[in-house]
This record gives C-alpha cells, sequence and structure tokens, in this order.
C-alpha cells in the first residue's frame, strides 16, 4: 500500500487542514456580492475556515482589510467562533493580535474585533492598551479611551482638583467621536466655565444660499428638477409656490448646524428648498458627507447626486446617512434639495437638516481659509 | 423486529414530544401552542439568563433550544443571535455581527425588533438594519444578506420590526417603508431572491400571517395574500389595514385588523367579508383566537373577548397596561406581559374573564412571550426568563 500524503496525515493523527492556505475560503467570503450572490460558495468556504486553529485569527482577520461590510460580517463570524475556541483552550494569539491592532493599516473593523479579542483574553492588557487608541483612526476604537478619560476628571472632580478635570475633558473631547460622549464632555467643561465650539468640534456647514419655495404639491416636487438643479445663479428669481423664489444668505447659529428653511422662507408646507455652499479643500481627498435631515433630500457635490431621500418625518439625528465622497482639492460645491411635505403635526414643523464634511472616523475635515 | 418497533416508537414520542415555537406568535402566527402540555396553573421562574442587549424580538423555540436576538452598543450596531438550552439556560452558542444598514430607531424600539423564525433546521434572524443571517442550529453561518446594502433607501428612521416567516422553502421578508418599500421571498438554502415584490410606499411594522399555506402580507391598503413560492397574488383585500397590530389566522378565516377586526374569508382570486366590529380595536398588540373566541387588547390595555363567529362582544377586562408585546395561549389560558414587566395568566373563560395568577419580572418587557413544552419564555432588554 503506497501512503499518500493525506494518509500519511491521517496516520500521523494530524489535522489536515491544520497548515492549509486559508487565502481561497477568506477569498470565498470576501468575493459576496449584493443580493446573495456568493452565498453558496461563501457557506462553504466558512466552514472550512472555522476549523482552522488560533494561530490563524490574524490570517483570518487580515482577511476583512478593504472587504465588503457582508464579507466583514462572514469573516467576523467566522473569528468568533475560532475565538470561542481559542478562549476554551486557552490559546489566544494574543501578542500577534495586538500587533495586528497596532498596525493601523488593518481595518477599523478588523481591528476592533481584535481588540475585543485581547479584551476577552486579557482585560487587564487591553486596559493598559486603551489610552493608546484615543486618536485612533477608528472611532469604535476611541470610545473606550474617552470614557476612562471621562471618568478620570469625574474623579478629578471628586477631589476637587478642577485643573485636572479640565485636563481630563479636554483630552476626552479632543478624542471623542460619538455624539453622546460630545455631549457629555461639552456639558462638563460648560459647567466649569471652559469655552466649547461645538461646530467646529463637529465641522457643521453653517453659512449657505438658500432659495425656496417651489412647490411639493402631493410630493411630487421631490423628482421635479427645479432650476438650481440646472446650475446656481444667486442673482436670478424663479417663480415659486405662491410667490417667487429668491436666493438669501443665511448663516446658521445652532450648535447643532440646523439650516433651517422655516426660518428665512416662514412655515411653509408641501415645498422645495435649496441650500448651496463651497467647501474649499487643502487636497484631493476621500471624505464622507454626513447628513442629518427629517424631510425629503438630495445631496449632490460639484454637479454629482450622492443620494436622495423619500422620507419624511420619523427622526432626524447626527450622522444619520454617511455619503463617501472624494473632493477635489479647491472648490467643492455641495448643494442640497430639502423637501417639506403636506404634514399638519405639530412633530412635522421642522424643514431643515444639518450637514458635515469629515473623514471615515467623524473627524472633522477643516476647509481651507 | 422489536428493533424497528422501538424506533417506531421513539419517532413517535419524539413527534409528540416537539413542542416548537418557531416565529413571531408561534404554529402559524396564530399565537395559540398546539402543544398537547399546557403550562402549569401555578408559573414559577425556572431560570433566568443575562442578555448583553436590547431586543423587542420575541424568543423562538427548537426542539430544545431557546434562540433570542440582541442589539447592542452605543449605536446598536452590534447583532447578536443567541441559542440557549431550554432546560437550564445555559448558553449553546452566541454570534454577534455587525449591522450593514441602518441602525437609527424611536428610542422605545431598537435594532433587534423583528422576531426570528425557524423552519426546524435553520434559524434566520432579521433586525430593523435589514441584516438577516441564517444559521443551522449549531450556530454555523449558513448565508447572509445586507437588505439595505442591497436597497439603499430601505429603512424607516423609526426603525422596522416586521417578522419574517418561512413556508415551504422560502422565507419570506419585509421591508416596508415610506421609500424603497418591499417584500422578498428568498430561498431558504442560499438566501437568494425567488421573488421581490414592490409594496405601499408607507411605514409598517407588521408581520405577515400564515393563511392555508399562502402568506398574507398586510399594510395600510389592506391584506395581500401571495404565494410564497412565486409571490404571486393569491387573493387581495383592499380595504385598509392597521400597520401596527397584524392579523390572526384561525382555521380558514382570517381575522383582520382593519376598522376595528374585520372576519374575512380569502378565497382564490376573492375575499369575502363575513363580519366587522369597529369597536374591537387592538391597540399595539395582535389579536388571538381560541376556541371560538376572539382576543383584542385595545390601547387601554383592556382585553375584549368577542365571538369569533360574528365579533359579539362577550366581556371586558382591564389588564396592568400598557402592552407593546401581544398576548399568547396555551390550553386554557391567555398570557401577556406588560410593559412594566407583569406577566398576567389570564382564564378567559371566567365570566367575566380573571387574571389568575401575576409574576412581577421587575424589567421593562416590550415583547410577546414564547410558549414550547409547558413553560412560556419572556425577554427584556437584559435577560430571558423560562417560566415553567
Amino acid at each position: 500500500m503506497k501512503l499518500t500524503p493525506a494518509l500519511l496525515f491521517a496516520v500521523a493523527g494530524l489535522p489536515l487542514f491544520a497548515a492549509e492556505d486559508l487565502s481561497k475560503p477568506i477569498e470565498a467570503l470576501r468575493a459576496v456580492k449584493k443580493e446573495g450572490d456568493g452565498n453558496e460558495a461563501a457557506g462553504k468556504a466558512w466552514q472550512q475556515i472555522v476549523k482552522a486553529d488560533a494561530q490563524s485569527l490574524p490570517e483570518v482577520l487580515k482577511g476583512m482589510n478593504g472587504a465588503n461590510p457582508l464579507a466583514e460580517n462572514w469573516l467576523r463570524a467566522a473569528v468568533g467562533v475560532i475565538a470561542d475556541d481559542a478562549l476554551k483552550a486557552k490559546k489566544m494569539p494574543v501578542d500577534s493580535l495586538v500587533a495586528f491592532l497596532k498596525d493601523t493599516a488593518n481595518s477599523p473593523g478588523a481591528r476592533v474585533v481584535a481588540f475585543d479579542l485581547i479584551h476577552r483574553a486579557d482585560a487587564k492588557l487591553a486596559e493598559d492598551l486603551t489610552p493608546t487608541l484615543l486618536n485612533d483612526v477608528s472611532s469604535d476604537l476611541r470610545r473606550h479611551p474617552v470614557a476612562k478619560l471621562i471618568e478620570a476628571g469625574d474623579a478629578a472632580m471628586e477631589k476637587k482638583d478642577k485643573e485636572a478635570a479640565i485636563v481630563a475633558y479636554q483630552k476626552g473631547l479632543g478624542g471623542a467621536r460619538d455624539e453622546d460622549q460630545i455631549k457629555t464632555l461639552a456639558k462638563k467643561l460648560r459647567d466649569l466655565g471652559q469655552t466649547v465650539d461645538l461646530p467646529s468640534h463637529f465641522g457643521f456647514l453653517m453659512s449657505w444660499k438658500m432659495i425656496a419655495p417651489f412647490s411639493n404639491a402631493d410630493r411630487s416636487g421631490f423628482d421635479t428638477v427645479y432650476p438650481p438643479e440646472n446650475g446656481l445663479k444667486f442673482d436670478a428669481s424663479y417663480e415659486g409656490k405662491g410667490k417667487d423664489a429668491k436666493w438669501v444668505d443665511f448663516t446658521s447659529k445652532d450648535e447643532y448646524g440646523k439650516i433651517d428653511f422655516n426660518k428665512p422662507f416662514g412655515m411653509e408646507k408641501s415645498v422645495v428648498g435649496y441650500a448651496a455652499t463651497d467647501f474649499l479643500s487643502t487636497e484631493d481627498r476621500a471624505a464622507e458627507i454626513r447628513i442629518g435631515c427629517k424631510n425629503g433630500w438630495k445631496v449632490w457635490l460639484n454637479g454629482e447626486l450622492l443620494f436622495a431621500r423619500d422620507e419624511y418625518h420619523r427622526g432626524a439625528k447626527l450622522d444619520q446617512y454617511k455619503l463617501p465622497c472624494q473632493l477635489k482639492k479647491g472648490k467643492n460645491t455641495i448643494l442640497v434639495k430639502c423637501c417639506q411635505n403636506e404634514q399638519t403635526e405639530q412633530w412635522t414643523v421642522e424643514w431643515e437638516f444639518q450637514l458635515r464634511v469629515c473623514d471615515a472616523t467623524g473627524t472633522a475635515i477643516v476647509a481651507a481659509k | 423486529m422489536k428493533t424497528i418497533s422501538i424506533c417506531i416508537l421513539m419517532c413517535l414520542t419524539a413527534g409528540l414530544a416537539k413542542a416548537d415555537w418557531l416565529q413571531f406568535r408561534g404554529p402559524n402566527a396564530t399565537a395559540v401552542s398546539t402543544d398537547a402540555k399546557a403550562p402549569a396553573e401555578e408559573l414559577k421562574i425556572a431560570w433566568t439568563a443575562d442578555l448583553p442587549g436590547r431586543g423587542l424580538s420575541a424568543p423562538i423555540v427548537v426542539g430544545d433550544k431557546v434562540f433570542v436576538t440582541c442589539s447592542s452598543g452605543p449605536g446598536q450596531e452590534t447583532l447578536h443571535v443567541f441559542c440557549f438550552n431550554a432546560k437550564d439556560g445555559s448558553k449553546r452558542w452566541e454570534r454577534a455581527m455587525r449591522a450593514t444598514g441602518r441602525t437609527m430607531s424611536h428610542n422605545k424600539t431598537c435594532v433587534a425588533a423583528n422576531t426570528p423564525c425557524s423552519d426546524g433546521d435553520r434559524v434566520f434572524a432579521l433586525f430593523s438594519s435589514n441584516d438577516l443571517f441564517a444559521f443551522d442550529l449549531d450556530g454555523n453561518l449558513l448565508w447572509l444578506r445586507g437588505l439595505t446594502f442591497d436597497y439603499p433607501n430601505a429603512s424607516n428612521s423609526l426603525g422596522m420590526s416586521q417578522s419574517p416567516v418561512v413556508i415551504d422553502g422560502t422565507l419570506v421578508v419585509q421591508s416596508e417603508n415610506d421609500s424603497e418599500s418591499f417584500a422578498a421571498g428568498l430561498d431558504v438554502a442560499t438566501g437568494r431572491n425567488k421573488w421581490k415584490l414592490e409594496r405601499p410606499k408607507a411605514a409598517n411594522w407588521t408581520s405577515a400571517t400564515l393563511w392555508k399555506g399562502v402568506a398574507a402580507l398586510q399594510s395600510s391598503k389592506g391584506i395581500l395574500g401571495v404565494d410564497p413560492a412565486t409571490g404571486k397574488t393569491v387573493w387581495n383585500y383592499e380595504d385598509g389595514a392597521s400597520t401596527i397590530p397584524s392579523s390572526v389566522v384561525h382555521g380558514d378565516l382570517l381575522y383582520a385588523v382593519s376598522k376595528g377586526i374585520t372576519a374575512l374569508s380569502p378565497e382564490k382570486g376573492s375575499v369575502t367579508q363575513l363580519w366587522r366590529n369597529e369597536k374591537l380595536n387592538p391597540g399595539t398588540a395582535s389579536p388571538l383566537v381560541l376556541g371560538d373566541h376572539l382576543y383584542v387588547v385595545n390601547g387601554a390595555g383592556v382585553l375584549i373577548k368577542a365571538s369569533a363567529k360574528n365579533g359579539d362582544e362577550a366581556w371586558k377586562l382591564r389588564l396592568k397596561g400598557p402592552f407593546s408585546g401581544s398576548p399568547v395561549a396555551a390550553g386554557k389560558r391567555i398570557y401577556i406581559v406588560s410593559e412594566r414587566g407583569s406577566f398576567q395568566s389570564i382564564d378567559p373563560e371566567a365570566p367575566e374573564g380573571k387574571v389568575v395568577q401575576e409574576i412581577d419580572l421587575k424589567e421593562t418587557v416590550l415583547t410577546t412571550p414564547a410558549i414550547s413544552d409547558g413553560a412560556i419564555y419572556v425577554r427584556s432588554d437584559a435577560k430571558l426568563w423560562k417560566l415553567q
């Protein structure tokens, strides 16, 4: 009987796939696309990956780099299974996970998973690493160090050490990217007499040219192409709904950057308004335009439609919609279409949006002067 | 021969013991247990398991496994699927995923709002973010979808809660909202679309019911009966329906939450209205039919008993509300949990109805219980209880 390599592995009692190259099954997970495309192959590949040993965790995590969100979830689930076994066997490869975490070339999502695994295996080590993540490229990884600084500031306040508290809170605010933490820190600092410039922190665009009212009867205005969509002529006026529509200058005084059409144009219903502004970028770069709006809206950047949403009065919040985009060096024109519907309830008064330009972590991109 | 007899006996016993609660409101989405073994008269907390996140989704039970979903994290982006041992509440497995769709919701609800469902071999967990995961019962990921990744305007800023149902190899999911509103039938083996239907552009939190193998999709326009294999219309009731409480099937009839309750007799190509009682107005809770009677919990927390034959009201019983979850029933009892965590067991055969037991769970409960094998499962944002 001739012993084949496979038989040799079996005879030796070694797992056949222990040293197997996981690149092909990982690639199968990375290949999943919309509408379930690739699911069948991914399901088989996933079964193969979860049989890998704990030392493979960094490789599987690396598979998340540049992967689409669906593939990330396939890989995240596989990491979870391998990690559960590694924890039980006390074989979590903590050192290589720390190296993976520290390498910011790895994707933010994968590094968050790596940090969670480190925390599950060695909570003290994770706590020791925490301060190093305050200004991380992952907004998720910033959250814990910011929380620790809030705790430190609170502890200093209990000891009546106001200066130490201010230092901790200011440091925390510098790293904070989540609205709840920013609000908490802003209040604590203001209570201590400090000035906090929230519009600058978030990067809200505060000054716009606005025009209204165009008709949104039967909500048809959402798809109607009004003149501002064909070109911005700020000295022009157009026939609007019941009156001429003219451009006006508007600068928000709201510290959450709300651009309120009701202020210059009155509380109109079934209307469409537009707001335009220029953002001066210091370089060609990737960015995100993030908008919060409870009206129907469309956003264009330099004439390109980024997204359109025809939902009315279901709620608004900071960063409700994140629109990846590419800024060009110099002037970038942002046009927002904001549609008010016919509802008359008190909670349908708002005809407004807030918009900021930031990077993928939520860090405001400072405009050139 | 003796071996064969033992095998047959074992199979029969297994069949009898099987008391699955596979979806929102259990067998056929009726909210009534078909299990021969009803819960005991006097229920006690058998065990409690901790949960790491929020959830309005109900537990489901497959054999000796209880499945629950949760969402956690500052923006509720972490989506959990848990499998617990029904016997002792110990965790069998957990999978934590990340939302690919929008996680914004009204504060009262959360991303784990849709109840998962199962075909007995797989568990399908849908979240408000439109993320959908299929696992086998041992936690192996079979496939996934990001329905907002696929259809970018399919979301509701108040949150979504439509629970999927599975019928003969098709998983029926609904993502009905003001913008990109749809229902789809997915192949349970691959997650790929078998069909996709445009649905009314209006927010909708109701879940499909099952009428004689037809998926009954409720919306503000009415109730559309579709063939789950093809998505083709079997019948269509067009006189409007609620967008919060879901309708219920009993026998051949569909009790629609439409202008109160409207009893319908659907047939291929047509729907006949049998009766309507506009005073039977469910609040958030969906109605159920037990025996010859229909039970409705109105917005004031009053349980109303009415004849299933003609809609005539029999009695009203004020419960300790308010309620977000729906009532369920087994044997001769109706069970419901208030938002304040008051579990109430009701004797609907008492002359005016009677609450026969209350258990204070001391937590906010916004969901519907599950019943299996003589036990009742209830979850909050932090705990899963087995009452037995």
